[in-house]
């Protein structure tokens, strides 16, 4: 299924560029004149498509490019997969796949392109779209009884729904391939959580069903909840998030006089910052994975860095959030762990907007009102 | 023959001979229990019996398979696999037939991996003895052997070899015929028994009651999907200079309709004249009935077609609305009332666009600049459906290229959640928002604002939330 002709590595270049500016209609024609000039459909969305959009992520972060040319180029690529979709149309000869975001995921279009390669190899393909609510996606199954559901998952802070709607697609008896960056690198969290399998990319996602999931998914390891929840720190600090969020966001005003002063949109900002900490910290409890948060404020660093936000306004975050959470052994911890990755990751050298890192579609914002992108 | 009497099994049937096989495997991974703990039950049988804990494991396996899926296809396929794992080397779920008068059959081999699929005629399926009987689901018959020179080919897996025992058994469904189970077992294999007849019947008893709930349901959602199509939001035309973007997330969240809603409504080419004898003009609106749910999902759907309707004879966004009004007052249901908004569309030259509004009781569109302005024009106008005299506020907004005009529902700014989680949205951060997406498509426009409505609810419930974003084309 690899391509008859390859994408040339330029043409990745010229089309990140026609992206960047918005020209639908050209990358568009870039898209087609590659299929026309031998490369397979998979290859054009894999290898064109994919590596401009993981290039639109890092442009993003390194505050190259703003959210809105970052919006505009992924709404572009979105028409260019439909265009390339339309053209080749595979009959189906196999099995149907359910193909949707985990609820409150939003970054569809990786998703699509797996919907789409499964298309191309034969499978009749329901694509659900982004941030499908659990019961929708349940009701859909009953409905439809497809062979597997890929969900996909780009954000760790949206596991603890994707674990919901993965026991949930697992009772009705549907297994699930987990896909995407927020189960982990390498796919820890997919297999904690009871995934049935776990692909890192569209491929490879298609290559595991190739290979056959089991009929009916057989029972997750453990019976209702992992261990590490027994001490309920996941649950309390989502129950009292806004209470957490407004202790800390006090005790860094009474840290940082210049806090004091900052306008309500700066404050505001501010606030959105400390939520996305609070968040993946819950993920981080949630799956018991220390690296989960550590990974996000080492990124969150570099993109404060490229935003010329000073790091020592994340180390006061992280130890406002220390303080406040005194019953929280274990989010103390890990918040210990993250201080110091983030004083190492604000050294001279550090990388700005890594690949690998997790990242929201949205600013993680500056944690002063340096100014972020948007 | 006491073995078959037992069944209500007519002697004949019993071609096969005494050969059921006894040396079911059990299910990979389950654990069994050592076969030579249970004596034989019948001393005629020649192998020896599955051990009773082994068919209590079956029976509590099959029953938690086939209650997981509400999908007729799933169940079936749990039948059969279930079947061909513990009881027969190959196992085939015949379904009744459909509408057009086929049967789908799904069939599964032990001990290789994968689902064959396909479909006969009922006429096909009437050739196998038994089958249409069993099918019929009524009145009521008993499994029954089949000599396996009467099976057509369909009937066994390809490469299967010749078959020494055949069952046909009736899935009993709750009122419904389900279908039949045909197992098969290879030539020269291991011998059937009366436990393992015991045992086809218990399962295919459940089998069957999954299998027609599950035809149940989803004759039901069939309907239900047929019923609710024309409730959910609509794709949205291409229209020749504009970009269109529209997002609607119901509170409901399975059943996917609710009071708020967006249209486009395209004119025909003999569709009468716009105000100011203008061509007729494309037409978009986006409106929020009182209520939730199913029931403001009707009315929201009412209100759609009336416009549809309405727009065959009049055009003028004020006069509708006036017209929307009366029909909503004497609308028998209480509660009929509505908010909504329209936009009539007209291009301007040099890829200029003029949105003729009426605003009735709704929120006030939002208007995004080039520069990243965000006007809002004057004007709320009244609710629809209270007063006989419902008066719409009227305004005319430009959109340069690359301008965009979002109309949305109240359900957006009245989000409550944000980093405290009892803090309403509201409409300065909606404009906020909006003001960063200048230069985005429509489209994008709509999913960044959707997600971070979605984001501010921090998992929280909500109201219905609908946005339609209008866009002159960029140049």
């Amino acid at each position: 299924m690899r391509p008859v002709t390859p994408v040339p590595a330029a043409a990745v270049g010229r089309y990140l560029e026609l992206i960047g500016r918005g020209e639908e209609y050209a990358a568009v024609d870039l898209a087609l004149e590659l299929l026309d000039g031998g490369a397979s459909a998979e290859a054009v969305l894999l290898d064109l498509v994919a590596p401009a959009q993981r290039r639109v992520g890092d442009l993003w972060a390194g505050n190259t490019w703003s959210v809105a040319r970052e919006h505009a180029a992924t709404a572009v690529s979105e028409r260019v997969v439909a265009a390339v979709a339309a053209r080749v149309r595979p009959p189906s000869v196999r099995g149907r796949i359910t193909v949707a975001c985990a609820d409150g995921e939003y970054h569809a279009l990786p998703t699509r392109l797996l919907a789409e390669v499964l298309r191309l190899r034969g499978w009749r393909v329901d694509f659900l779209g982004a941030s499908v609510p659990g019961p929708h996606l349940i009701a859909h199954l009953h409905q439809v009884g497809p062979d597997a559901v890929a969900l996909s998952c780009t954000l760790p802070t949206r596991l603890p729904r994707a674990h919901a709607t993965i026991t949930a697609c697992r009772s009705v008896g549907v297994p699930v391939l987990a896909g995407g960056r927020g189960f982990g690198a390498d796919g820890r969290f997919a297999r904690l959580l009871g995934a049935d399998a776990w692909a890192p990319t569209a491929d490879a996602a298609a290559d595991r069903l190739d290979r056959g999931l089991p009929g009916f998914p057989p029972e997750a390891p453990y019976t209702g909840v992992p261990a590490h929840l027994a001490d309920d720190e996941y649950t309390q600090l989502v129950r009292r998030r806004g209470e957490v969020l407004g202790g800390v966001l006090g005790a860094l005003t009474a840290a940082h006089p210049p806090v004091a002063s900052y306008s309500a949109r700066q404050r505001e900002a501010t606030a959105e910052d400390l939520a996305h900490l609070a968040d993946f910290l819950a993920a981080a409890l949630y799956v018991d994975d220390a690296r989960l948060f550590t990974e996000f404020v080492a990124w969150t660093a570099g993109v404060l860095r490229a935003r010329g936000v000073p790091a020592a306004s994340l180390a006061a975050g992280l130890e406002a959030f220390r303080g406040e959470l005194r019953d929280f052994p274990r989010a103390r911890r890990i918040l210990a762990q993250a201080a110091a990755a983030c004083a190492a990751a604000v050294g001279p050298d550090a990388a700005v907007g890594h690949g690998d890192a997790p990242r929201d579609g949205d600013p993680a914002g500056p944690l002063s009102p340096g100014g972020s992108g948007g | 023959m006491a073995r078959h009497g037992r069944f209500g099994m007519p002697e004949g049937c019993a071609r096969g001979g005494p050969a059921l096989p006894a040396a079911a495997r059990p299910p990979a991974g389950w654990s069994a229990g050592p076969s030579a703990e249970v004596p034989p039950a019948a001393p005629r049988s020649p192998g020896p019996l599955p051990g009773e804990r082994r068919a209590t494991e079956f029976l509590l396996e099959a029953g938690r398979r086939l209650s997981a899926s509400l999908n007729t296809r799933r169940c079936a396929r749990a039948t059969a696999e279930l079947a061909a794992s513990f009881l027969a080397d190959a196992a085939l779920v015949v379904l009744p037939p459909d509408e057009t008068r086929r049967s789908a059959w799904l069939r599964v081999t032990a001990g290789r991996p994968g689902l064959q699929e396909g479909a006969v005629s009922v006429a096909e399926a009437a050739r196998v003895p038994g089958l249409a009987e069993a099918l019929a689901g009524f009145p009521p018959v008993p499994s029954r052997w089949l000599d396996p020179a009467q099976a057509p080919g369909w009937l066994l897996p390809p490469g299967f070899g010749p078959a020494g025992h055949l069952l046909v058994t009736p899935l009993p469904g709750n009122g419904v015929a389900a279908g039949a189970l045909v197992l098969a077992r290879r030539r020269g294999g291991p011998a059937f028994h009366d436990g393992i007849e015991t045992l086809v019947r218990l399962f295919a008893a459940r089998a069957g009651a999954a299998i027609s709930a599950a035809a149940l349901h989803q004759e039901q959602n069939a309907v239900n999907a047929v019923l609710t199509a024309a409730l959910l939001p609509p794709d949205l035309p291409s229209i020749d200079g504009v970009e269109l973007g529209g997002s609607l997330r119901v509170a409901h969240q399975a059943a996917r309709v609710g009071g708020d809603f967006y249209d486009v409504c395209l004119p025909a080419a003999d569709d009468p004249p716009a105000a100011c004898g203008q061509v007729p003009a494309p037409l978009a609106v986006l409106g929020d009935v009182c209520g939730k749910g199913a029931q403001a999902a009707v009315l929201a759907g009412q209100i759609r077609q009336s416009l549809r309707a309405l727009l065959l004879v009049e055009r003028r966004p004020a006069r509708l609305a006036s017209l929307i009004n009366r029909s909503l007052l004497a609308c028998p249901a209480p509660d009929s009332y509505a908010t909504m908004v329209m936009a009539e569309l007209h291009r301007t030259g040099g890829g200029r666009l003029r949105l003729d509004l009426a605003v009735a009781g709704h929120p006030t569109p939002l208007v995004l600049r080039a520069d990243g302005t965000v006007d809002e024009p004057p004007g709320h106008g009244t609710l629809l459906g209270l007063l006989p005299d419902a008066e719409p506020a009227l305004c005319a907004v430009d959109l340069a290229p690359g301008e965009l005009c979002l109309l949305y529902s109240d359900g957006v700014t009245e989000a409550f959640g944000g980093p405290t989680g009892r803090e309403m949205y509201g409409e300065q951060r909606l404009k906020d928002a909006l003001a960063t997406c200048a230069g985005m498509p429509a489209e994008a426009v709509v999913q960044r604002l959707e997600q971070l409505g979605t984001e501010w609810l921090a998992g929280g419930g909500h109201d219905d939330r609908a946005l339609l974003a209008i866009r002159a084309r960029p140049r």
